[in-house]
Protein backbone atom coordinates (compact mmCIF):
# COMPACT_ATOMS: atom_id res chain seq x y z
CA UNK A 1 0.00 0.00 0.00
CA UNK A 2 1.68 3.10 -1.40
CA UNK A 3 1.35 6.16 -3.36
CA UNK A 4 3.96 6.84 -6.13
CA UNK A 5 5.26 10.22 -7.83
CA UNK A 6 6.01 9.91 -11.82
CA UNK A 7 7.45 12.16 -14.46
CA UNK A 8 5.39 14.73 -14.09
CA UNK A 9 6.45 15.94 -11.16
CA UNK A 10 7.88 19.44 -11.33
CA UNK A 11 10.02 19.13 -7.99
CA UNK A 12 8.07 21.67 -6.44
CA UNK A 13 9.08 20.41 -2.94
CA UNK A 14 6.06 20.98 -1.95
CA UNK A 15 5.11 17.56 -0.65
CA UNK A 16 8.03 16.67 1.28
CA UNK A 17 7.57 18.60 4.20
CA UNK A 18 4.05 17.70 4.50
CA UNK A 19 4.82 13.34 4.54
CA UNK A 20 4.25 12.53 8.64
CA UNK A 21 6.54 9.04 7.15
CA UNK A 22 9.17 10.87 5.47
CA UNK A 23 8.49 8.90 2.75
CA UNK A 24 9.51 11.80 -0.06
CA UNK A 25 13.06 11.55 -1.19
CA UNK A 26 14.23 14.59 -3.51
CA UNK A 27 15.27 12.78 -6.51
CA UNK A 28 16.29 14.15 -10.05
CA UNK A 29 14.76 13.85 -12.52
CA UNK A 30 11.57 14.22 -10.04
CA UNK A 31 10.95 13.22 -6.39
CA UNK A 32 10.55 9.29 -5.55
CA UNK A 33 8.52 7.69 -2.83
CA UNK A 34 9.67 5.22 -0.27
CA UNK A 35 6.86 2.36 -0.85
CA UNK A 36 8.06 1.03 2.52
CA UNK A 37 7.73 4.43 4.32
CA UNK A 38 3.88 5.59 2.43
CA UNK A 39 1.01 4.49 4.35
CA UNK A 40 -1.07 6.67 2.15
CA UNK A 41 -1.31 8.87 5.18
CA UNK A 42 -4.26 6.13 6.42
CA UNK A 43 -4.54 6.67 10.45
CA UNK A 44 -2.62 10.15 10.42
CA UNK A 45 -4.84 12.50 7.84
CA UNK A 46 -7.88 12.15 5.64
CA UNK A 47 -6.61 12.40 2.95
CA UNK A 48 -2.73 11.79 1.54
CA UNK A 49 -1.00 14.63 2.43
CA UNK A 50 1.15 15.15 -1.07
CA UNK A 51 -1.92 13.99 -2.87
CA UNK A 52 -3.58 17.20 -1.22
CA UNK A 53 -0.87 19.87 -1.63
CA UNK A 54 0.88 18.75 -5.50
CA UNK A 55 -0.39 21.20 -8.22
CA UNK A 56 0.46 19.03 -11.07
CA UNK A 57 -2.18 16.63 -12.33
CA UNK A 58 -1.71 13.26 -13.17
CA UNK A 59 1.63 13.42 -11.10
CA UNK A 60 0.94 11.36 -8.29
CA UNK A 61 -0.47 7.49 -9.23
CA UNK A 62 -2.04 5.15 -5.95
CA UNK A 63 -1.33 1.16 -5.85
CA UNK A 64 -3.58 0.50 -9.04
CA UNK A 65 -1.84 3.42 -10.82
CA UNK A 66 -4.88 5.66 -11.04
CA UNK A 67 -4.11 9.44 -11.33
CA UNK A 68 -5.15 10.66 -7.89
CA UNK A 69 -5.38 13.99 -9.25
CA UNK A 70 -6.87 13.30 -12.44
CA UNK A 71 -7.11 16.09 -15.61
CA UNK A 72 -8.76 19.42 -14.77
CA UNK A 73 -9.66 18.30 -10.95
CA UNK A 74 -6.73 20.83 -10.16
CA UNK A 75 -6.71 23.43 -13.25
CA UNK A 76 -10.12 23.38 -13.60
CA UNK A 77 -9.01 23.29 -17.64
CA UNK A 78 -11.78 21.35 -19.41
CA UNK A 79 -9.35 17.77 -20.32
CA UNK A 80 -9.00 17.67 -24.09
CA UNK A 81 -9.35 22.03 -24.22
CA UNK A 82 -5.43 22.16 -23.26
CA UNK A 83 -4.71 19.57 -26.08
CA UNK A 84 -6.90 21.33 -28.58
CA UNK A 85 -5.03 24.79 -27.74
CA UNK A 86 -1.51 22.60 -28.02
CA UNK A 87 -1.91 21.44 -31.03
CA UNK A 88 -3.54 24.96 -32.45
CA UNK A 89 -0.38 26.30 -31.18
CA UNK A 90 1.45 23.90 -33.34
CA UNK A 91 -0.27 24.41 -35.80
CA UNK A 92 0.41 28.17 -36.64
CA UNK B 1 29.12 61.66 -10.56
CA UNK B 2 29.36 58.82 -12.64
CA UNK B 3 27.42 55.84 -11.59
CA UNK B 4 28.52 52.60 -13.11
CA UNK B 5 27.65 51.80 -16.26
CA UNK B 6 24.83 48.96 -16.17
CA UNK B 7 24.67 47.36 -19.33
CA UNK B 8 20.95 47.89 -21.11
CA UNK B 9 21.94 45.52 -23.59
CA UNK B 10 18.81 42.82 -24.69
CA UNK B 11 19.13 40.19 -22.14
CA UNK B 12 17.44 37.05 -22.30
CA UNK B 13 14.34 39.08 -21.25
CA UNK B 14 13.06 41.50 -20.34
CA UNK B 15 12.24 41.10 -16.61
CA UNK B 16 10.92 43.39 -13.86
CA UNK B 17 9.88 43.71 -10.61
CA UNK B 18 7.04 43.16 -8.34
CA UNK B 19 7.04 46.84 -6.88
CA UNK B 20 5.75 50.08 -7.76
CA UNK B 21 7.12 54.01 -7.02
CA UNK B 22 5.84 57.05 -8.39
CA UNK B 23 7.90 59.52 -5.64
CA UNK B 24 6.99 62.26 -6.93
CA UNK B 25 3.43 64.26 -7.89
CA UNK B 26 1.32 61.15 -7.60
CA UNK B 27 2.42 58.15 -5.52
CA UNK B 28 4.16 59.17 -2.80
CA UNK B 29 1.95 62.31 -1.86
CA UNK B 30 -0.07 60.99 1.07
CA UNK B 31 3.07 59.37 2.58
CA UNK B 32 5.28 60.54 5.71
CA UNK B 33 8.66 61.64 5.90
CA UNK B 34 9.20 58.33 7.95
CA UNK B 35 8.01 56.20 5.20
CA UNK B 36 9.70 58.37 2.21
CA UNK B 37 12.90 57.47 4.39
CA UNK B 38 12.30 54.64 4.57
CA UNK B 39 11.74 53.02 0.73
CA UNK B 40 13.99 55.66 -0.51
CA UNK B 41 16.35 52.97 -1.69
CA UNK B 42 13.93 50.54 -2.58
CA UNK B 43 13.47 50.48 -6.22
CA UNK B 44 10.17 48.35 -6.16
CA UNK B 45 8.38 50.88 -3.70
CA UNK B 46 10.14 54.41 -4.81
CA UNK B 47 9.64 55.97 -8.01
CA UNK B 48 12.18 57.83 -7.91
CA UNK B 49 14.98 55.02 -6.66
CA UNK B 50 13.97 52.34 -9.60
CA UNK B 51 16.39 54.92 -11.42
CA UNK B 52 18.95 54.14 -9.56
CA UNK B 53 19.18 51.28 -7.34
CA UNK B 54 18.65 47.50 -8.44
CA UNK B 55 17.47 44.59 -6.53
CA UNK B 56 17.39 40.72 -6.88
CA UNK B 57 14.83 37.84 -6.32
CA UNK B 58 16.33 34.54 -5.53
CA UNK B 59 14.25 31.80 -6.42
CA UNK B 60 14.52 29.53 -2.82
CA UNK B 61 10.82 29.40 -2.34
CA UNK B 62 9.63 26.49 -5.19
CA UNK B 63 6.52 24.83 -2.52
CA UNK B 64 3.36 26.75 -3.03
CA UNK B 65 -0.06 26.27 -0.86
CA UNK B 66 -2.95 27.95 -3.58
CA UNK B 67 -3.43 27.83 -7.01
CA UNK B 68 -4.24 30.92 -9.10
CA UNK B 69 -5.44 30.73 -12.33
CA UNK B 70 -3.08 33.37 -13.77
CA UNK B 71 0.11 30.41 -12.69
CA UNK B 72 1.38 27.05 -14.46
CA UNK B 73 3.51 25.53 -12.20
CA UNK B 74 5.13 23.42 -15.05
CA UNK B 75 6.54 26.69 -16.65
CA UNK B 76 10.07 27.74 -17.16
CA UNK B 77 11.32 29.41 -20.00
CA UNK B 78 14.46 31.79 -20.04
CA UNK B 79 12.54 33.90 -22.59
CA UNK B 80 9.87 34.02 -20.75
CA UNK B 81 9.08 37.44 -18.03
CA UNK B 82 6.48 36.40 -15.55
CA UNK B 83 5.89 36.03 -11.84
CA UNK B 84 6.27 32.39 -10.69
CA UNK B 85 9.28 31.95 -13.69
CA UNK B 86 12.67 30.75 -12.99
CA UNK B 87 15.45 28.90 -14.32
CA UNK B 88 17.24 27.77 -11.27
CA UNK B 89 16.50 26.59 -8.36
CA UNK B 90 18.35 27.71 -5.26
CA UNK B 91 19.63 26.43 -1.98
CA UNK B 92 19.60 28.90 0.87
CA UNK B 93 23.72 28.73 1.08
CA UNK B 94 23.05 28.78 -3.02
CA UNK B 95 21.15 32.32 -2.86
CA UNK B 96 23.23 33.76 -0.22
CA UNK B 97 26.35 33.22 -2.26
CA UNK B 98 24.52 34.84 -5.61
CA UNK B 99 23.14 37.59 -3.63
CA UNK B 100 26.73 38.69 -2.67
CA UNK B 101 28.29 37.94 -6.01
CA UNK B 102 25.21 40.11 -6.84
CA UNK B 103 26.31 43.18 -4.72
CA UNK B 104 29.73 43.23 -5.52
CA UNK B 105 28.68 43.27 -8.96
CA UNK B 106 26.36 45.93 -9.20
CA UNK B 107 26.51 47.94 -5.97
CA UNK B 108 23.49 49.43 -6.97
CA UNK B 109 21.77 46.14 -5.51
CA UNK B 110 20.05 47.30 -2.82
CA UNK B 111 17.21 44.73 -2.02
CA UNK B 112 16.93 41.06 -1.73
CA UNK B 113 13.61 40.35 -2.16
CA UNK B 114 11.91 36.40 -1.99
CA UNK B 115 9.42 36.30 -4.16
CA UNK B 116 8.56 32.37 -4.95
CA UNK B 117 8.32 30.61 -7.50
CA UNK B 118 6.14 28.85 -5.41
CA UNK B 119 5.24 31.41 -1.78
CA UNK B 120 8.16 32.06 0.15
CA UNK B 121 5.61 31.54 3.39
CA UNK B 122 5.19 28.07 1.72
CA UNK B 123 8.59 27.29 2.29
CA UNK B 124 9.19 29.02 5.83
CA UNK B 125 12.76 26.70 6.55
CA UNK B 126 14.12 27.77 3.29
CA UNK B 127 13.13 31.52 3.18
CA UNK B 128 13.81 32.43 7.03
CA UNK B 129 17.40 30.66 6.83
CA UNK B 130 18.33 33.03 3.58
CA UNK B 131 17.17 35.80 5.53
CA UNK B 132 18.88 34.87 9.00
CA UNK B 133 22.85 34.24 6.96
CA UNK B 134 22.38 37.91 4.24
CA UNK B 135 21.25 39.53 7.73
CA UNK B 136 24.83 38.44 9.10
CA UNK B 137 26.66 38.96 5.76
CA UNK B 138 24.66 41.74 4.15
CA UNK B 139 23.10 44.20 6.99
CA UNK B 140 23.26 46.94 4.19
CA UNK B 141 20.97 45.28 1.92
CA UNK B 142 17.06 45.44 2.87
CA UNK B 143 15.27 42.29 3.09
CA UNK B 144 12.08 41.69 1.54
CA UNK B 145 9.27 39.16 0.77
CA UNK B 146 6.28 38.87 -1.53
CA UNK B 147 3.47 36.53 -0.36
CA UNK B 148 0.32 35.85 -1.45
CA UNK B 149 -0.60 35.64 2.45
CA UNK B 150 -1.88 32.52 3.30
CA UNK B 151 0.62 31.92 6.02
CA UNK B 152 1.11 35.40 6.94
CA UNK B 153 -0.51 35.46 10.36
CA UNK B 154 1.22 31.81 11.37
CA UNK B 155 4.95 33.91 10.36
CA UNK B 156 4.51 37.00 11.35
CA UNK B 157 6.63 36.90 14.68
CA UNK B 158 9.29 34.81 12.43
CA UNK B 159 9.07 38.00 9.78
CA UNK B 160 9.15 40.73 12.14
CA UNK B 161 12.42 39.00 14.33
CA UNK B 162 14.32 38.90 10.73
CA UNK B 163 14.10 41.97 10.61
CA UNK B 164 12.30 42.63 7.32
CA UNK B 165 11.16 45.95 6.55
CA UNK B 166 8.88 45.64 3.47
CA UNK B 167 6.27 42.77 2.61
CA UNK B 168 4.21 42.85 -0.53
CA UNK B 169 0.71 40.82 -0.15
CA UNK B 170 -0.74 39.50 -3.38
CA UNK B 171 -4.75 40.80 -3.01
CA UNK B 172 -6.86 40.03 -6.27
CA UNK B 173 -10.35 40.31 -4.11
CA UNK B 174 -11.75 40.96 -0.56
CA UNK B 175 -14.96 38.80 -1.71
CA UNK B 176 -15.18 35.01 -2.03
CA UNK B 177 -17.93 35.21 -4.73
CA UNK B 178 -14.84 36.99 -6.71
CA UNK B 179 -12.33 34.81 -5.26
CA UNK B 180 -13.69 31.57 -6.41
CA UNK B 181 -13.31 33.04 -10.00
CA UNK B 182 -9.41 33.30 -9.44
CA UNK B 183 -8.38 30.77 -7.43
CA UNK B 184 -9.47 27.24 -7.36
CA UNK B 185 -7.93 25.81 -4.63
CA UNK B 186 -5.72 26.10 -1.84
CA UNK B 187 -3.98 23.69 1.19
CA UNK B 188 -5.23 24.77 4.51
CA UNK B 189 -5.26 22.84 7.15
CA UNK B 190 -3.82 19.38 6.01
CA UNK B 191 -6.67 19.40 3.33
CA UNK B 192 -7.22 20.77 0.18
CA UNK B 193 -10.03 23.40 -0.16
CA UNK B 194 -11.47 24.01 -3.19
CA UNK B 195 -14.28 27.15 -4.58
CA UNK B 196 -15.69 30.06 -2.48
CA UNK B 197 -14.31 28.71 1.12
CA UNK B 198 -10.80 28.32 -0.32
CA UNK B 199 -11.19 32.04 -1.25
CA UNK B 200 -12.68 32.70 1.58
CA UNK B 201 -10.05 31.73 3.98
CA UNK B 202 -7.25 32.96 1.80
CA UNK B 203 -9.27 36.46 1.81
CA UNK B 204 -9.58 36.11 5.68
CA UNK B 205 -5.91 34.94 6.15
CA UNK B 206 -4.33 38.48 4.17
CA UNK B 207 -6.88 40.18 5.38
CA UNK B 208 -5.66 39.26 8.79
CA UNK B 209 -1.84 38.87 7.80
CA UNK B 210 -2.48 42.99 6.58
CA UNK B 211 -3.04 44.13 9.67
CA UNK B 212 -1.04 42.48 11.99
CA UNK B 213 2.31 43.68 9.75
CA UNK B 214 1.19 47.44 10.13
CA UNK B 215 0.78 46.58 13.77
CA UNK B 216 4.53 45.62 13.54
CA UNK B 217 4.84 48.83 11.70
CA UNK B 218 6.17 46.66 8.58
CA UNK B 219 5.87 48.68 5.62
CA UNK B 220 2.94 46.75 2.90
CA UNK B 221 2.53 46.71 -0.07
CA UNK B 222 -0.03 45.16 -1.97
CA UNK B 223 -0.08 43.96 -5.48
CA UNK B 224 -3.24 43.33 -7.60
CA UNK B 225 -4.04 41.52 -10.93
CA UNK B 226 -5.85 43.13 -13.16
CA UNK B 227 -8.43 40.75 -15.03
CA UNK B 228 -11.42 42.25 -17.33
CA UNK B 229 -14.34 40.58 -16.14
CA UNK B 230 -13.45 39.46 -13.10
CA UNK B 231 -12.26 42.08 -10.81
CA UNK B 232 -11.91 45.29 -13.15
CA UNK B 233 -14.59 46.36 -11.25
CA UNK B 234 -14.48 45.28 -7.61
CA UNK B 235 -10.39 46.93 -7.24
CA UNK B 236 -11.50 49.94 -6.12
CA UNK B 237 -13.30 48.39 -2.89
CA UNK B 238 -9.87 46.63 -2.92
CA UNK B 239 -7.73 49.49 -2.98
CA UNK B 240 -9.92 51.15 -0.28
CA UNK B 241 -10.09 48.30 1.52
CA UNK B 242 -6.48 48.16 2.02
CA UNK B 243 -5.57 51.24 2.49
CA UNK B 244 -8.20 51.51 5.79
CA UNK B 245 -5.90 48.65 7.08
CA UNK B 246 -2.78 50.73 6.45
CA UNK B 247 -0.84 49.37 3.54
CA UNK B 248 1.12 52.16 1.77
CA UNK B 249 0.89 51.78 -1.47
CA UNK B 250 -1.37 49.78 -3.85
CA UNK B 251 0.22 47.95 -7.14
CA UNK B 252 -2.30 47.24 -9.72
CA UNK B 253 -0.75 44.92 -12.52
CA UNK B 254 -2.38 43.69 -15.92
CA UNK B 255 -2.96 40.33 -16.48
CA UNK B 256 -0.80 38.21 -18.15
CA UNK B 257 -2.39 35.28 -20.05
CA UNK B 258 -1.40 33.88 -23.43
CA UNK B 259 -2.94 30.55 -24.40
CA UNK B 260 0.62 29.09 -24.88
CA UNK B 261 1.75 29.58 -20.84
CA UNK B 262 -1.11 27.20 -19.83
CA UNK B 263 -2.98 28.85 -17.32
CA UNK B 264 -6.47 28.31 -16.67
CA UNK B 265 -7.29 31.91 -18.17
CA UNK B 266 -4.65 31.30 -21.01
CA UNK B 267 -6.05 28.31 -22.11
CA UNK B 268 -9.69 29.08 -21.47
CA UNK B 269 -9.62 32.98 -23.19
CA UNK B 270 -9.35 35.27 -20.68
CA UNK B 271 -8.18 38.77 -22.34
CA UNK B 272 -5.48 41.11 -20.24
CA UNK B 273 -6.38 44.61 -19.92
CA UNK B 274 -5.65 47.19 -22.34
CA UNK B 275 -2.69 49.84 -21.44
CA UNK B 276 -5.64 52.70 -21.14
CA UNK B 277 -7.88 50.07 -19.18
CA UNK B 278 -5.03 49.32 -16.51
CA UNK B 279 -4.26 53.34 -16.67
CA UNK B 280 -7.58 54.11 -16.12
CA UNK B 281 -7.99 51.84 -13.24
CA UNK B 282 -5.04 53.01 -11.33
CA UNK B 283 -6.08 56.59 -12.02
CA UNK B 284 -9.75 55.90 -10.33
CA UNK B 285 -7.66 54.77 -7.36
CA UNK B 286 -5.29 57.02 -7.30
CA UNK B 287 -7.89 59.34 -5.36
CA UNK B 288 -7.97 57.17 -2.17
CA UNK B 289 -4.72 55.50 -2.44
CA UNK B 290 -1.08 55.94 -3.23
CA UNK B 291 -0.56 53.93 -6.69
CA UNK B 292 2.58 52.25 -7.76
CA UNK B 293 2.95 53.16 -11.71
CA UNK B 294 6.57 51.27 -12.10
CA UNK B 295 6.30 47.93 -11.96
CA UNK B 296 7.42 45.50 -14.21
CA UNK B 297 6.05 42.09 -12.94
CA UNK B 298 9.43 40.39 -12.70
CA UNK B 299 10.75 36.81 -12.63
CA UNK B 300 11.27 35.26 -9.30
CA UNK B 301 14.99 34.96 -10.18
CA UNK B 302 15.18 38.47 -11.45
CA UNK B 303 18.33 40.48 -11.19
CA UNK B 304 19.62 44.10 -12.02
CA UNK B 305 17.34 47.54 -12.63
CA UNK B 306 13.84 47.20 -13.06
CA UNK B 307 13.21 46.49 -16.74
CA UNK B 308 16.36 44.67 -16.89
CA UNK B 309 17.03 40.92 -15.86
CA UNK B 310 20.97 39.95 -15.72
CA UNK B 311 20.35 36.74 -14.05
CA UNK B 312 22.08 35.10 -16.81
CA UNK B 313 25.30 36.94 -16.08
CA UNK B 314 25.14 35.04 -12.38
CA UNK B 315 24.31 31.61 -12.92
CA UNK B 316 25.64 29.27 -10.93
CA UNK B 317 28.54 27.85 -12.58
CA UNK B 318 29.15 31.56 -12.83
CA UNK B 319 29.41 32.82 -9.37
CA UNK B 320 30.83 30.09 -8.12
CA UNK B 321 34.21 31.31 -10.39
CA UNK B 322 34.07 34.54 -9.36
CA UNK B 323 35.98 35.74 -6.45
CA UNK B 324 34.46 38.13 -4.02
CA UNK B 325 35.80 40.85 -1.13
CA UNK B 326 32.57 41.58 0.44
CA UNK B 327 34.11 44.06 2.89
CA UNK B 328 35.13 46.08 0.05
CA UNK B 329 32.05 45.53 -2.16
CA UNK B 330 29.75 47.20 0.86
CA UNK B 331 32.22 50.47 1.24
CA UNK B 332 31.40 50.57 -2.85
CA UNK B 333 27.78 50.52 -1.91
CA UNK B 334 27.88 52.86 0.72
CA UNK B 335 29.61 55.43 -1.42
CA UNK B 336 27.17 55.22 -3.67
CA UNK B 337 24.12 55.04 -2.43
CA UNK B 338 25.63 58.71 -0.22
CA UNK B 339 25.89 59.65 -3.58
CA UNK B 340 22.67 58.79 -5.20
CA UNK B 341 20.87 60.00 -1.97
CA UNK B 342 22.64 63.20 -2.43
CA UNK B 343 21.86 63.78 -5.93
CA UNK B 344 18.57 62.91 -5.46
CA UNK B 345 18.29 65.50 -2.26
CA UNK B 346 19.75 68.44 -4.62
CA UNK B 347 16.55 67.17 -7.33
CA UNK B 348 14.02 67.79 -5.31
CA UNK B 349 15.27 70.84 -3.69
CA UNK B 350 15.03 72.11 -7.29
CA UNK B 351 11.91 70.69 -7.84
CA UNK B 352 10.26 72.59 -5.11
CA UNK B 353 12.38 75.87 -5.99
CA UNK B 354 10.75 75.74 -9.52
CA UNK B 355 7.77 74.92 -7.64
CA UNK B 356 7.29 77.17 -5.06
CA UNK B 357 8.56 79.86 -7.89
CA UNK B 358 6.07 78.74 -11.17
CA UNK B 359 2.78 77.69 -8.78
CA UNK B 360 1.87 81.43 -7.48
CA UNK B 361 2.25 83.04 -10.37
CA UNK B 362 -0.27 80.80 -12.01
CA UNK B 363 -2.71 81.46 -9.10
CA UNK B 364 -2.31 84.82 -9.48
CA UNK B 365 -2.64 85.71 -13.34
CA UNK B 366 -4.96 83.13 -14.22
CA UNK B 367 -7.59 82.88 -11.22
CA UNK B 368 -10.34 81.48 -12.96
CA UNK B 369 -8.64 79.42 -16.07
CA UNK B 370 -10.41 81.23 -18.34
CA UNK B 371 -8.22 79.73 -20.67
CA UNK B 372 -7.74 75.99 -20.52
CA UNK B 373 -4.04 75.67 -19.57
CA UNK B 374 -3.48 72.93 -21.93
CA UNK B 375 -4.90 69.55 -21.66
CA UNK B 376 -2.50 66.39 -20.45
CA UNK B 377 -0.36 64.21 -22.96
CA UNK B 378 1.00 61.19 -22.69
CA UNK B 379 4.82 60.47 -23.48
CA UNK B 380 6.40 57.51 -24.39
CA UNK B 381 10.16 57.86 -22.97
CA UNK B 382 13.42 55.92 -23.86
CA UNK B 383 14.43 56.18 -20.43
CA UNK B 384 17.57 54.80 -18.13
CA UNK B 385 19.05 56.42 -14.91
CA UNK B 386 15.74 58.96 -15.45
CA UNK B 387 17.01 60.90 -18.14
CA UNK B 388 16.55 60.11 -21.88
CA UNK B 389 18.76 58.33 -23.13
CA UNK B 390 18.08 55.38 -25.21
CA UNK B 391 17.98 54.90 -28.88
CA UNK B 392 13.87 54.46 -29.94
CA UNK B 393 15.00 50.68 -31.95
CA UNK B 394 17.00 49.02 -28.65
CA UNK B 395 14.69 50.05 -26.21
CA UNK B 396 13.25 47.39 -24.32
CA UNK B 397 10.47 49.31 -22.54
CA UNK B 398 9.27 52.89 -22.11
CA UNK B 399 8.01 55.01 -19.23
CA UNK B 400 5.18 56.45 -19.72
CA UNK B 401 4.54 60.37 -18.41
CA UNK B 402 1.28 62.50 -18.22
CA UNK B 403 2.81 65.95 -19.05
CA UNK B 404 0.22 68.44 -17.91
CA UNK B 405 0.26 72.44 -16.79
CA UNK B 406 0.87 70.87 -13.08
CA UNK B 407 3.95 69.13 -14.00
CA UNK B 408 5.02 65.40 -15.47
CA UNK B 409 4.23 62.36 -13.58
CA UNK B 410 4.77 58.76 -14.48
CA UNK B 411 1.48 56.86 -15.37
CA UNK B 412 2.86 53.41 -16.61
CA UNK B 413 5.41 51.18 -18.37
CA UNK B 414 5.39 49.65 -22.02
CA UNK B 415 7.16 46.82 -23.12
CA UNK B 416 8.88 45.82 -26.39
CA UNK B 417 10.76 44.14 -27.85
CA UNK B 418 13.87 45.66 -28.94
CA UNK B 419 13.42 45.13 -32.85
CA UNK B 420 16.52 46.19 -33.64
CA UNK B 421 18.85 43.63 -32.27
CA UNK B 422 20.91 42.82 -34.47
CA UNK B 423 20.60 41.57 -38.53
CA UNK B 424 19.48 37.89 -37.83
CA UNK B 425 16.46 39.76 -36.38
CA UNK B 426 15.97 41.81 -39.16
CA UNK B 427 12.96 40.12 -40.66
CA UNK B 428 10.59 40.41 -38.10
CA UNK B 429 11.60 44.51 -37.63
CA UNK B 430 8.63 44.95 -38.86
CA UNK B 431 5.87 43.71 -37.03
CA UNK B 432 7.86 44.25 -34.13
CA UNK B 433 7.93 47.99 -34.89
CA UNK B 434 4.19 47.86 -35.69
CA UNK B 435 3.49 45.70 -31.85
CA UNK B 436 5.73 48.76 -29.87
CA UNK B 437 3.78 51.50 -32.04
CA UNK B 438 0.63 49.46 -31.04
CA UNK B 439 1.85 49.12 -27.34
CA UNK B 440 2.27 53.34 -27.33
CA UNK B 441 -0.73 54.08 -28.81
CA UNK B 442 -2.20 56.24 -26.34
CA UNK B 443 0.74 58.37 -26.17
CA UNK B 444 1.45 61.48 -28.75
CA UNK B 445 4.89 61.62 -28.18
CA UNK B 446 8.12 59.62 -27.69
CA UNK B 447 11.16 60.99 -26.42
CA UNK B 448 13.89 59.28 -26.89
CA UNK B 449 17.98 59.73 -28.24
CA UNK B 450 18.09 58.96 -31.08
CA UNK B 451 15.70 57.30 -33.73
CA UNK B 452 15.84 55.74 -37.65
CA UNK B 453 14.47 57.16 -40.65
CA UNK B 454 12.05 54.30 -40.82
CA UNK B 455 9.98 54.10 -37.28
CA UNK B 456 10.38 58.06 -37.40
CA UNK B 457 7.80 57.73 -40.04
CA UNK B 458 5.98 55.16 -39.06
CA UNK B 459 5.16 56.60 -35.50
CA UNK B 460 4.61 60.00 -37.05
CA UNK B 461 1.64 58.44 -39.22
CA UNK B 462 0.21 56.31 -36.44
CA UNK B 463 0.16 60.01 -34.74
CA UNK B 464 3.11 59.75 -32.21
CA UNK B 465 4.92 62.30 -32.58
CA UNK B 466 8.96 61.29 -32.28
CA UNK B 467 11.26 64.19 -30.11
CA UNK B 468 15.25 63.03 -30.23
CA UNK B 469 16.31 66.74 -29.38
CA UNK B 470 16.05 66.08 -25.33
CA UNK B 471 18.85 63.10 -24.77
CA UNK B 472 20.48 62.98 -21.64
CA UNK B 473 18.08 65.66 -20.12
CA UNK B 474 16.35 64.54 -17.27
CA UNK B 475 12.75 62.94 -18.42
CA UNK B 476 10.31 65.43 -16.28
CA UNK B 477 12.08 68.50 -17.82
CA UNK B 478 12.17 66.92 -21.28
CA UNK B 479 8.71 65.97 -21.23
CA UNK B 480 7.34 69.61 -20.01
CA UNK B 481 10.13 71.00 -22.13
CA UNK B 482 7.95 69.58 -25.06
CA UNK B 483 4.71 69.96 -22.99
CA UNK B 484 5.40 73.80 -23.46
CA UNK B 485 6.20 73.48 -27.02
CA UNK B 486 2.85 71.65 -27.83
CA UNK B 487 0.83 74.47 -26.00
CA UNK B 488 3.14 77.49 -27.49
CA UNK B 489 2.48 75.79 -30.71
CA UNK B 490 -1.87 75.42 -29.76
CA UNK B 491 -1.75 71.95 -29.92
CA UNK B 492 -3.48 71.26 -26.63
CA UNK B 493 -7.29 72.42 -27.08
CA UNK B 494 -8.90 70.56 -24.61
CA UNK B 495 -11.26 69.24 -27.18
CA UNK B 496 -8.76 66.88 -28.62
CA UNK B 497 -8.32 64.45 -25.92
CA UNK B 498 -11.29 63.44 -26.33
CA UNK B 499 -10.20 62.40 -29.93
CA UNK B 500 -6.58 60.53 -28.98
CA UNK B 501 -8.05 59.10 -25.97
CA UNK B 502 -10.85 57.67 -27.73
Amino acid sequence: MALEIIESCVNCWACLPLCPNQAIIQAEPHFLIDAGKCTECIGEFRDAQCVSICPIEGAILDELGEALNPPGSLTGIPPGRWAAVRAEIAAR
Amino acid sequence: MDLPVIDSSPTASGGCAAGSCGAKSGQMDGLTDAIRARVADHPCYSEDAHHYFARMHVAVAPACNIQCHYCNRKYDCANESRPGVVSELLSPDQAVRKTLAVAAAIPQMSVLGIAGPGDPLANPERTFETFRQLALKAPDIKLCLSTNGLMLPAHIDELAKHNIDHVTITINCVDADVGAQIYPWIFWQNKRIHGREAAAILIWQQQKGLEMLVARGILVKVNSVLIPGVNDRHLREVSKTVKAKGAFLHNVMPLIAEPGHGTFYGVMGQRSPTPAELKALQDDCAGDMNMMRHCRQCRADAVGLLGEDRGAEFSLDKIEAMEIDYEAAMAVRAELRAQVSADLAAKRAKEEAQRAAVVPQLIEFQPRAEKPAGRPVLMAVAAKGGVVASHFGHSREFLVYEASSTGARLVGHRKADAYCSGEENCIDGDSLLGRTIKALEDCEVVLCARIGIEPWGRLAAAGIQPNGEHAMEPIEEAAMAVWHEMLAAGKLAPEKTEAKRA
